[in-house]
Order: structure tokens, then C-alpha cells, then sequence
């Protein structure tokens, strides 16, 4: 390889490529980290964020800080001695009007208000969705028609009719008298999320399936319902934060034995005896937000998926 | 069971009706299709190969009419219980189950002992030659392997008519003409009666026994591939099928001498070998010519003059468009025929080969 013409040759060759490079602008182009877009970028995002996050700042650090230290006034300085204590009395001796014993009951009611309601209202609402979109039945159209209206009533105008009908059944003031209110009102959403999902499976699936012999409930349970856990990942998550956020329904139809714990959260704050403990109301906030928040967290992920997840592919 | 032939019939629909609320699809639709037949419902899209499919399926609720299948009524029946297997244009694979709980689904739900399910997908994976693919989920395999799953799905179920609904549409033109030859393969060792659905004529010529022509809801003609071809009963078959397509000429039926001939313009075309009944003189009539029928001569040569005005390389072969009698008519001339724009040619007619047709009511004379 030492030859003089070779060597020439990748003399040549180092020439072309600088002539080249000299050509012009080549490969990627380079990027400023500090350009007038990216400042202006990242100080919206940063902005943004600290706005939403600032009341969640002051929650904490005053919920971390002594009576004492609250009086001071500075709400934005972290707390100078760290206690755990207002978290303590917030979730078991806080007072409400009527009892002491904290949020704990109502954390325990509200848990057993969401569980049996969201578990209720998909299961029926899947069916639903499930049997409109593929078993169409004489007034099918109709009947959806009537369910999606029943969205735009306002809750209002159904709190007492509802209130003497569970009277009638003799649930009025019960746990499952509330999973039953919640299980209705959830149900025109829910069929609508369901119904949407289940239109878009191929309707020669469907076919397939019943030349193969399956029936209603063996195409729900084998069939559509694996294809829809997306989906059914969303209804949770939905039902999971509106129940559990709920104050109206839990305020009218529950007593305060089976008040949920947004109620008690309310009645812990609202209650007028003595001096406003901040640091316990701060705590019992947050100890209230936790399930949801627990919620998004975990599925934040699948939430965005299921929600995307239109197109199914066979 | 009036069929005409000595096999007896499995399928069989009498009168069939279906409409769509107001929409009628279907009328009045009779088709008998005899034991171990492979019949091809063709047509243009819309015009109701896949309603008619269903139908026989038990997947659409009829209008009126009846369905037969193996001289048993299961006009009521549901799909499952009427001895079909059905193969989808999407494949319609469950597409969370393996390849195998796609096979076995079907005879799980009839209930069928574990050791039969076993035998039958071994079977059914060894003709179709999936047996690496069994534990594979749908969306892992290629299009041509999810179809041959959607076949062994009917395969399994062991029953003595198959309906395919544009079961190749989805391929690419190499992988349809090879799954196309194994349909045919699996037809022919399985000797099972067979319903196809397609708007490719060359699939409909290639695997049917009988070819049923539809157009808007009615059999316009069901006969053997040969037939169609050559005796295409109306003009809506003779346009559909054949391609390049039929041309038409239009013209009126003369008496000359001991033949009647043809004349458009200033032509005459001679009827001598025509096979059917040539009209009274005087009528007008359409006389159709497919290019293969069609011999490009030398000029003066051939019976008639023609000048050529285009020229369609098709590799093998070539397709030449000339004007004859003031009419464009097209020709096949072998691939290096050295004609060009302008150029004037003699021709000749295989008059035995043709067709002719009433211009009123479109049927073949
Ligand atoms: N659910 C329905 N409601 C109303 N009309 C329908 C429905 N399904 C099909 N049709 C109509 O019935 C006619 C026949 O449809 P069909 O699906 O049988 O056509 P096809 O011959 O299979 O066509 P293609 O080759 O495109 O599949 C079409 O005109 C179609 O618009
Ligand atoms: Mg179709």
C-alpha cells in the first residue's frame, strides 16, 4: 500500500473531502441550549409549574409545622421543626361536629362507597356498551339516545326524587343506597366510553365468533373483553376520581355514621369549636387528595395508552 | 330438490329477500349449488356477494325466503349450528389469542373432548402449514399466514361447506395467485362444497366449478367458467368478464345469400359458425368480440380493413386499438407486431366465438 500512485490517491481523496466540507453547512444542524425559543419555552413551562404547584408546597410545609410556628405568618418558609403530629390527629382524633375520631371513618366509608360503585357501574355500563355496539335490537338507537340525554340532566333536578325512591327501598342513609346513586348517574358516560370502544372491534370479529359458537356472554367475557382492557383501565381511573372526590351525593344520601371522607374532610375544616388548626387541615386535605393522586400516579401511563387505543388490529 | 343435476344439493336458497329497512338488497334470489361444488359469486362492488354470503351464513336475518343446506331447513338456525365454516376479507383472527386459541375456540365451545381439538388442529396445521406459527399471536404473523390461520379456523370445524368471503383481497398480487392455487389444492383433496366471494374474475375463472355473475342483488348468470366466457348470456357479463374487455359493435342483422351477415357502417361481417339463433333481418343487435378473437392481418389480407390506433405493450402480448367501421375494437397482436398509429391492417372475425346481443334488452340472441 505504499506505492506512490496510492499514495496519491488518498492525497486526493483528503482534498475532496475538505473540498466538500467547505461545500457548506453538512449533518445536523447545531443548536443553541440558550436560544430565544428555548428561554422562552422552558420559563412558560417552569412558570406554569411552580403555579400549580405552589399550594401544594404551602400544604405540605404548613401541615409539617406546629401551631406555633404557623402564627408566625411566613406560609412560603419550610418548617423550622419538622412534626408529624397534625397528620396523626387529622387521620384519628380530629373533631367534626359530632364525633372525634378523625378521618379514618370516612376513609374506611368512602372506600366502601368506591369499591362496590365503580365495580358495579363498569360491569354494567361494559355490558351495555357491549351489547348496543354489537346486538343491535330492535330500539337499540333509541335507548342510547335516552341514556347519552340522561348526561345533560343536571344532577340537581334529581337529588330528592332519588332521595324518596331510596327511601322507598329502604336504602336511604345506607352505604349501598349511595354505590346504587352512583352506579346510575355513572352510567351515560361509561356506556358512551364503552359502546365507542366497542364499534370500532371489527364487526367481522364478531361474526367470526358466533360461526364459532359463541354466544352473548362468551364473546363479551372471551373475546371483547380482552381486547378492551384499555379502556376498562380508563373507566376505572374515571370512576375511581369522580367517586371518590364525590361531596354532593355522599352530603345527601349518607349519615354522618357513613359520611365519605370528602364530607369529613369538610366538617373537619368547617368546624367551628376553638382555634382554626391549619397544620391539621392541611393534612387532612392532602390525606383526602391521596387516593386519586395514588391513582394517577400508578396509571398515568395506561390512561394515556387506553385513551389512544382506538384502532384495533387483528 | 329440483336440481337439474344428479348430485344432490347443499346448498340450496329458495325465494330470498333481505332488505335493509327500506333497502332491497336482495329478491327473490334462488341458487342451488350441488355436493363437493365450488361455486364463485362474483360481481362489482355493492352489488350483494357478501349480503348473500351472510345469508346462507345465518349472520343476517332474512327478509323472506328460505335456506337450505344439506336438504336440512336452517332458516332459522343459528350460524353455529348449520354445518358452515366461514373465512373473513379482514381474517377477523381474535387477536388476543394465539394461533392455536384461534383454532381451538370453536370446538371448545361446542364443547369437543380435549383430545379430539388436539387431533384436528394437527391436522388442519399440517394441510395449511402453519404448525411452527401455532403459538404465535396474530399480530406476529404476515398476511398471507393470518389468512391461512382464518382458513384453518373453517377447517377445524369440519363441516361440509366452506363460504369465503374475498378471502385474498388483502394480499399482494404474488401471495394471492399462490394462496389462490392451494384453495384450490384444499378443495380438491377436501371434496367439501365451497361458496366463494370475489370481484377478481381471474380468482372466479381460475377456482369455480360455477361462476355466479351478480349486478345489483341479481344472478345475471350462473354457468361454468367456459360458458361465461364464451356465451355470456347478457352484456353486463360480457363487459365484466374477460380482460382486456369485450368490444361491442354496433349494427343491424342483414339477410345476405344462404347467411345473414352483420353491418355497422360500411362493413358487412358474415354470421357463417355463429352458434345460436341469428335474428330476423332487419333488427338491430350488438355483436361482441373479445381481442383474442380478433386476427390482425397484413393490409389487404383478412376479410376486413381496419386502421390502427394505439398500441398497449402487455410483455407477453399486445393490445391493439383500431378503428373498424367508424367503431373502436381491440385486437391482440403478438408482441413485436411492428404496427403503428395509422397504419392499415386487414382483419378477421372468429364469428363462432362471438356474441350478439339485443340492444333493447341487453340479453344475448
Ligand atoms: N348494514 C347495512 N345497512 C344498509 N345497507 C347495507 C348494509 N350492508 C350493506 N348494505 C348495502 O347492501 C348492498 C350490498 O352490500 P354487500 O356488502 O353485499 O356488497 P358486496 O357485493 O359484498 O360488495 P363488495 O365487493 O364491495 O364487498 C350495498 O349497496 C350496500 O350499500
Ligand atoms: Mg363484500
Amino acid at each position: 500500500m505504499s506505492s506512490p500512485s496510492a499514495i496519491a490517491g488518498a492525497v486526493l481523496a483528503d482534498a475532496a473531502i475538505e473540498s466538500r466540507a467547505d461545500a457548506g453547512p453538512r449533518g445536523a444542524r447545531p443548536r443553541r441550549a440558550f436560544s430565544r425559543r428555548n428561554v422562552f419555552l422552558y420559563g412558560t413551562l417552569i412558570l406554569v409549574a411552580v403555579y400549580y404547584l405552589l399550594p401544594l408546597y404551602v400544604m405540605v410545609v404548613t401541615s409539617l409545622k406546629g401551631m406555633p410556628e404557623i402564627r408566625l405568618g411566613n406560609i412560603f418558609a419550610p418548617p423550622v421543626e419538622i412534626t408529624f403530629e397534625p397528620w396523626v390527629k387529622a387521620w384519628a382524633t380530629a373533631c367534626t361536629g359530632l364525633n372525634c375520631d378523625g378521618l379514618s371513618r370516612g376513609f374506611w366509608n368512602s372506600v366502601r362507597i368506591t369499591v362496590p360503585s365503580v365495580i358495579l357501574s363498569i360491569a354494567i355500563a361494559s355490558v351495555n356498551g357491549y351489547a348496543l355496539a354489537n346486538w343491535r335490537f330492535r330500539g337499540s338507537e333509541t335507548f342510547f339516545a335516552i341514556l347519552i340525554f340522561g348526561a345533560f340532566i343536571p344532577y340537581q333536578v334529581m337529588l330528592y326524587p332519588i332521595v324518596i325512591l331510596l327511601r322507598e327501598i329502604g336504602l336511604y342513609g345506607t352505604l349501598w343506597g349511595l354505590v346504587i346513586v352512583h352506579t346510575i348517574f355513572g352510567m351515560p358516560i361509561l356506556t358512551l366510553l364503552f359502546r365507542n370502544y366497542f364499534t370500532s372491534v371489527p364487526e367481522e370479529i364478531f361474526r367470526a365468533a358466533r360461526v364459532d359458537g359463541a354466544g352473548f356472554w362468551a364473546i363479551y367475557f372471551k373475546i371483547m373483553l380482552p381486547m378492551a382492557l384499555p379502556i376498562f383501565v380508563v373507566a376505572i381511573i374515571l370512576q375511581v376520581t369522580g367517586i371518590w372526590n364525590d361531596f354532593l351525593f355522599g352530603v345527601v344520601y349518607t349519615k354522618p355514621d357513613t359520611y365519605p371522607m370528602t364530607v369529613q374532610l369538610n366538617n373537619i375544616v368547617n368546624s367551628t369549636q376553638g382555634v382554626k388548626e391549619y397544620n391539621i387541615n392541611m393534612a387532612a386535605t392532602i390525606l383526602t387528595g391521596l387516593a386519586p393522586l395514588a391513582i394517577y400516579f400508578v396509571s398515568g401511563k395506561l390512561f394515556v395508552r387506553g385513551i389512544a387505543a382506538g384502532a384495533v388490529k387483528g | 330438490m329440483n336440481m337439474t343435476a344428479t348430485m344432490p344439493t347443499s346448498v340450496s336458497v329458495r325465494d330470498l329477500r333481505l332488505a335493509y329497512g327500506g333497502l332491497t338488497v336482495l329478491d327473490r334470489l334462488n341458487l342451488d349449488i350441488a355436493e363437493g361444488e365450488f361455486v364463485v359469486l362474483l360481481g362489482p362492488s355493492g352489488c350483494g356477494k357478501s349480503t348473500l354470503l351472510n345469508c346462507i351464513a345465518g349472520l343476517l336475518d332474512i327478509t323472506d325466503g328460505q335456506v337450505f343446506i344439506k336438504g336440512r331447513n336452517v332458516t332459522w338456525d343459528e350460524p353455529k349450528d348449520r354445518g358452515i365454516g366461514m373465512v373473513f376479507q379482514s381474517y377477523a383472527l381474535y387477536p388476543q389469542m394465539s394461533v392455536r386459541g384461534n383454532l381451538s375456540f370453536g370446538l371448545k365451545n361446542a364443547r369437543l373432548p380435549r383430545a379430539e381439538i388436539e387431533t384436528r388442529i394437527a391436522r388442519a396445521a399440517k394441510i395449511l402449514q402453519i404448525e411452527p406459527l401455532l403459538d404465535r399471536k396474530p399480530a406476529a404473523l404476515s398476511g398471507g399466514q393470518r389468512q391461512r390461520v382464518a382458513i384453518g379456523r373453517a377447517l377445524v370445524r369440519d363441516v361440509d361447506v366452506f363460504l369465503f368471503d374475498e378471502p385474498l383481497s388483502n394480499l399482494d398480487a404474488k401471495l394471492r395467485s399462490e394462496l389462490r392455487v392451494e384453495i384450490k389444492r384444499l378443495h380438491q383433496s377436501l371434496e367439501n362444497t365451497m361458496v366463494y366471494v370475489t370481484h377478481d374474475q381471474i380468482e372466479a375463472l381460475t377456482l369455480a366449478d360455477r361462476i355466479a355473475v351478480m349486478r345489483g342483488g341479481v344472478i345475471q348468470q350462473l354457468a361454468d367458467p367456459k360458458t361465461i366466457y364464451n356465451r355470456p348470456a347478457n352484456l353486463f357479463v360480457a363487459g365484466f368478464i374477460g380482460s382486456p374487455a369485450m368490444t361491442f359493435l354496433k349494427g343491424r342483422i342483414e339477410a345476405g345469400g344462404d347467411i345473414a351477415t352483420f353491418r355497422a357502417g360500411d362493413a358487412t361481417v358474415p354470421l357463417a359458425g355463429y352458434v345460436g339463433e341469428i335474428p330476423a333481418p332487419g333488427g338491430e343487435a350488438i355483436l361482441g368480440v373479445r381481442p383474442e378473437h380478433v386476427t390482425v392481418r397484413p393490409a389487404g389480407a383478412g376479410a376486413h380493413a381496419a386502421r390502427v390506433d394505439l398500441d398497449e405493450p402487455m410483455g407477453s402480448d399486445s393490445l391493439i386499438w383500431l378503428t373498424f367501421a367508424g367503431q373502436p375494437l381491440s385486437a391482440r397482436a403478438g408482441a413485436d407486431h411492428g404496427l403503428r398509429h395509422g397504419d392499415a391492417v386487414g382483419l378477421e372475425f372468429d364469428i363462432s366465438r362471438a356474441s350478439l346481443f339485443d340492444p333493447a334488452s341487453e340479453q344475448r340472441l
